[in-house]
């Protein structure tokens, strides 16, 4: 079966964030409210009882003026998931849409996968001392519905179908993006890590969205789904500790590279 | 609005001003990024702050609060200056080439016939010449200098881009880059719509604020065309059905005016007379003569030359049988306003605080988090008697009386202050059904009438508005029943039917009344232009007939339909809900043809909507007759006015003179036939474009409670966001939305901020001379300082949403706002007042 997916397109998205809304009430997630903290942002990123944000960036250019942008965040439903590759319980799973799944009743709560990630998205939720994350609503998708945050987006920013069609959609429109006023328009989520199952139309480059600009699995990883896992699984308690080290080392070279935090707060804080 | 939502689809460039479409009407921007995708479409946002519809637009200007007529203003000059105005357009379907008085004059900021000792105009002067024939004089050449387009012309030869900038603030670049894009649009093949909110109308000016649209865009001949229009988007889904059935005081429903207590109105052939245009000097003394007068026609009338059939079907409808020719339809029962009188929201409240009501029933509203200084209504609210709340939580007005009703964050004391126990108010509070759970109609910003459907059983006892209000009639003729009393009259002859066989109230009983039936067998009447005014016809409110059907045995109501063909492809859905009036989707589309009522205007033939067919007969019983009205939507006039009737050219058929209004003549507005720039009650700068600061027609009601530019020297306004729904009464009670939005905040500049040490997320307390709030500070670059009259001026923004009841809470901006309002409509000026702002 083709990969269903969904295309964002941050040219016409409002934020109005009926998405988050949509999808807290399809996956029944409680509203986790924190105070206000200077920024329309609602969290500074995702938590086990909000599978997706919109991240506001507020910047200032001295010829353009004041631009503010928006961008949904949410699992990529990567291809190769690294994830899928880090979980030692196979509580991972592909379906054959492309969607990646985690099943909490295989999961332990190692919390490993929320260090393999790169887009920092499965999330632990210490209640129930699980992992929890969006599932590309794949209880719609089954039953031919449409995820719950594309159904909702009033402006066509979130749109859903087969991903070469959408692929196609996505690089026509950033040409057109290109040609009318966004010389860096591009398209995210074609190549990256070999392929994700969410597409993006940028109208900048994915640094200024927050995004990666070249994310990749620690190389750790790879090596303990390919080597480790199969022939030493006994190791798993050994692996727990080297992870961690690999966590906080992967953090600090992204930090390094600058991928993340320079926008995040919209030059707020 | 004059088209509707999906028309937004057709526009080649949309003028966003005074509203934030984009945060509180998200589906229109589905439809103007679809004019984007598809046709290129520029989107233009002006507001004194960058919002999330900035973001999506093309070209962003700033502009201070409360100078729109200015900003505006030197568009019209702009325009005029440059011949971009769509030439045919302007001569044949505006008052452009009208002559008007020579009485008429404006000198300094003030036009003639003001009374200075009680703020009004006497308007007999802002009137046109007339012939030996009784129309209007006209020069087409437009050279005349008493012609409207001279006077105009003149009226905004002050406006010229600089001194409009020094007063709006705008950057002179992004001014020129609006006016390019904008006026642009006067090209005969390309149409720009407008679209405005709040941020226009709540100004002591809010009413000229439009009227500039107005001027705009007839100037560009973009009225009655697809992607057009003067669009309001209304603030509530159903705000525009509330407002066909008379919302507002000075109106009974399908916007006639309501009957004071004055000669004018005394009995109803008086009445009648002073609500149909170019009847006044007429000779006749009951309704047969006047209905001889009719059948002729006569001149300055317009449509509203059937007014009496609309009075006496309504009459009909509230009073049946006991309304008859005999004793002038029962018009006597009809309570009449005071002359002097104001009931809009602020007077009323002001009434209330002086003790002269006893009680209220608040429903669908909030006035504790949503009135004008708030501090103020909530203290008038203790001197009622009793007061009902319908609502779906206990709301800030419900809860008024309680101790946490009245904490402040700072001690003032010039607020009133209560405890409970000094309030004798008897609060009633009676749970009201949502939305989903009861079924009836709403009318959306578009004047799309759309029948909702019932999706789930009220909450434990809450009840629908019908069920409330239909119980509570019928309680009331109870008590009156058997009455002889001739003041019970109005109450025991009032006709009271909306129960079903099983006697529960029946929505369909209410919708047959407003769209009105036959007398005689209660069969639906099938449009306005047949209701009568010899009591045949009952109707609740003239602008809604036609909307319900009988055919073929049944009665369909047209609310009802779902039908997702467009045939033309414009967007226009025929037999989607059903549109007012007699289901025209964009008003006025007599324009989208040239004059000739054939050739559509050059270049634009897709979007051409109407057109005169001579070949075809109009009424199949008259085969011999040729000629009538075609195309994609209905006609807005009569569909067989062919080219040898005057009306052929009138595209505006409820002005007396059919044209398009450039210049407001005679009672249009009060406060004068062009828009003039004033400054806003509270201003930190004097006009420079007259000496007048205020609108001089607008009272003052509150003089004491003006604060000056010295003590509060910055521009404060009110707003909404996406996440929350005017007072938050509902959205603050919902989990997932408090989340979104959580606290009370108020946007400043970077720039401010650090003049006031006011870092992002710390606490502020915001001041004016009624009151002070406590909010979140959210520091900005979306909000810059403005260079005005070369001094710098800073603006902040608050929302007006919360208050201290919900999951989302915060103080109530509109503790801080004045108590004045515009000078035709009373609308508060919320927009624009002056503060100061420091840490808390």
């Amino acid at each position: 079966m083709a990969n269903l997916t969904n295309l964002y397109d941050v040219s016409k998205c409002t934020a109005c964030r009926g998405c988050q809304i949509a999808c807290k009430d399809w996956n029944q997630l409680p509203a986790s409210i924190e105070p206000f903290k200077g920024n329309y942002q609602t969290h500074e990123d995702t938590d086990g009882d909000t599978f997706t944000i919109i991240k506001f960036f507020e910047t200032e250019d001295p010829v353009t003026g004041v631009n503010w942008s928006f961008i949904k965040h949410q699992c990529m439903h990567c291809f190769e998931p690294a994830c899928m590759m880090a979980c030692p319980k196979g509580a991972y799973t592909k379906t054959e849409t492309g969607a990646t799944v985690h099943d909490p009743d295989k999961c332990i709560g190692c919390q490993y996968c929320t260090y393999a990630c790169p887009f920092e998205i499965p999330k632990y939720r210490k209640r129930e001392d699980k992992i929890s994350k969006c599932t590309l609503c794949v209880d719609r998708t089954v039953e031919g519905l449409t995820p719950a945050c594309a159904r909702t987006c009033p402006t066509g920013a979130l749109t859903f179908g087969d991903r070469d069609e959408l692929l196609q959609k996505a690089e026509d429109r950033a040409k057109y993006l290109r040609e009318n006023g966004y010389p860096n328009a591009t398209i995210y989520g074609k190549l990256e890590l070999g392929g994700l199952n969410k597409l993006y139309v940028l109208t900048d480059t994915p640094d200024k969205f927050g995004l990666p600009v070249d994310p990749h699995i620690p190389k750790n990883i790879s090596a303990w789904q390919n080597v480790v896992q199969p022939y030493f699984g006994w190791l798993i308690p050994l692996m727990l500790g080297a992870s961690a080290v690999s966590f906080v080392t992967t953090r600090l070279l992204a930090n390094k590279h600058g991928g993340h935090g320079e926008h995040e707060e919209g030059g707020h804080e | 609005m004059t088209n509707h939502v999906v028309d937004l689809k057709n526009t080649d460039c949309a003028l966003i001003m005074g509203s934030n479409a984009a945060e509180n009407h998200p589906i229109s921007m589905k439809w103007l990024i679809r004019a984007r995708e598809n046709r290129g479409a520029k989107i233009i946002h002006v507001d004194p702050r960058y919002t999330r519809t900035s973001a999506r637009a093309d070209l962003y200007a700033p502009l201070r609060s409360g100078t729109d007529i200015a900003f505006l203003g030197g568009m019209i000059k702009y325009i005029i200056d440059n011949e971009l105005y769509h030439k045919d357009y302007v001569v044949n379907y505006t008052n452009a080439a009208y002559l008007v008085k020579d009485e008429y004059g404006f000198e300094d900021g003030l036009f003639s016939g003001y009374d200075q000792e009680n703020r009004k105009y006497d308007v007999s002067s802002w009137d046109y010449k007339y012939g030996e024939d009784g129309l209007p004089l006209t020069d087409p050449t437009l050279q005349d200098p008493r012609c409207v387009f001279q006077l105009m012309k003149k009226h905004y030869e002050r406006y010229d881009i600089d001194s409009v900038c020094k007063i709006t603030g705008t950057p002179k670049n992004k001014y020129l880059e609006v006016l390019d894009m904008f006026c642009a649009t006067g090209a005969p093949n390309k149409t720009g719509t407008i679209m405005y909110a709040m941020g226009i109308t709540q100004h002591t000016v809010g009413s000229q604020n439009v009227r500039s649209f107005a001027v705009v865009q007839l100037l560009l001949g973009n009225m009655g065309r697809p992607g057009g229009g003067v669009n309001a988007l209304r603030g509530e889904n159903n705000v525009q059905g509330a407002t066909d059935m008379a919302l507002l005081f000075h109106i009974i429903p399908g916007y006639i005016d309501s009957p004071m207590n004055n000669a004018a109105h005394k009995d109803l052939i008086s009445f009648v007379r002073s609500v149909t245009p170019g009847a006044a000097k007429l000779p006749f003394t009951n309704l047969e003569e006047l209905r001889e007068l009719v059948k002729e026609g006569f001149p300055n009338s317009g449509w509203k030359i059937h007014s009496s059939k609309w009075v006496v079907s309504l009459l009909k409808a509230w009073y049946g049988e006991a309304a008859n020719a005999g004793n002038d339809y029962a018009y006597h029962y009809l309570p009449k306003r005071d002359e002097k009188k104001n009931y809009s929201h602020m007077q009323l409240f002001e009434a209330m605080h002086r003790g002269e009501i006893d009680g209220l029933f608040v429903n669908g509203t909030n006035p504790v988090v949503g009135g004008p200084n708030a501090n103020k209504e909530q203290a008038a609210l203790t001197k009622l008697k009793w007061m009902v709340s319908i609502d779906l939580w206990l709301n800030e007005t419900a809860d008024y009386w309680t101790h946490q009703a009245w904490d402040r964050p700072v001690e003032n004391p010039n607020v009133a202050k209560y405890t409970p126990a000094e309030i004798g108010t008897e609060v009633f509070f009676l749970p009201a059904a949502a939305v989903y759970e009861k079924e009836g109609t709403a009318a959306q910003t578009g004047r799309w009438v759309q029948f909702r459907w019932k999706g789930a059983d009220p909450v434990g006892e809450s009840k629908s508005d019908l069920w409330i209000y239909n119980e509570l009639g019928k309680r009331i003729k109870k008590i009156y029943a058997g009455s002889t009393r001739k003041e019970d009259e109005p109450i025991v002859n009032m006709t009271w039917d909306y129960d079903n066989e099983h006697g529960e109230d029946d929505i369909m009983k209410v919708a047959l009344e407003l769209c009105g039936f036959d007398v005689a067998d209660g069969k639906p009447v099938e449009g306005f232009a047949k209701l009568k005014d010899d009591g045949s016809t009952a109707c609740g409110n003239w602008v809604y007939c036609g909307a319900m059907t009988f055919k073929d045995g049944k009665t369909i109501y047209k609310p009802q339909l779902r039908k997702k063909d467009d045939p033309s492809g414009l967007g226009l859905y025929p037999e989607w809900g059903w549109a007012w009036p007699m289901n025209r989707r964009i008003v006025y589309n007599r324009c989208s043809v040239q004059p000739d009522g054939v050739t559509p205007w050059p270049g634009d033939e897709e979007r051409q909507l109407v057109r005169w067919d001579p070949n075809a007969i109009a009424d199949p019983t008259k085969p011999e007759v040729l000629g009538k009205w075609v195309g994609v939507d209905v006609p807005d006039f009569i569909g067989t006015t062919g080219p040898d009737k005057p009306a052929f050219t009138k595209p505006f058929i409820m002005r007396p003179e059919g044209h398009g209004c450039l210049f407001a003549a005679k009672t249009s507005m009060k406060d004068g036939p062009f828009p003039e720039h004033y400054e806003p009650w509270e201003s930190p700068t004097a006009n420079k474009m007259n000496s007048h600061n205020l609108n001089p027609a607008t009272k003052v009601i509150e003089p004491d409670k003006q604060g000056d530019a010295e003590k509060y020297p910055i521009i404060g306004t009110t707003y909404r966001v996406s996440e929350h729904w005017q007072t938050g009464a509902l959205t603050r009670n919902l989990p997932w939305l408090a989340e979104l939005m959580p606290n009370m905040m108020v946007e400043l500049s970077e720039e401010l901020a650090n003049e006031k040490g006011i870092k992002n997320g710390h606490d502020v307390i915001i001041s004016t001379i009624r009151g002070d709030v406590k909010a979140v500070a959210c520091v900005t670059k979306r909000f810059k300082p403005l260079v005005i009259h070369g001094k710098h001026v800073h603006e902040i923004g608050l929302l007006w949403q919360y208050g201290f009841k919900g999951f989302a809470t915060g103080d109530i901006a509109n503790w801080l706002t004045p108590h004045i309002g515009d000078a035709n409509t009373m609308i508060p000026e919320y927009k624009a007042w002056l503060c100061d702002i420091r840490r808390a």
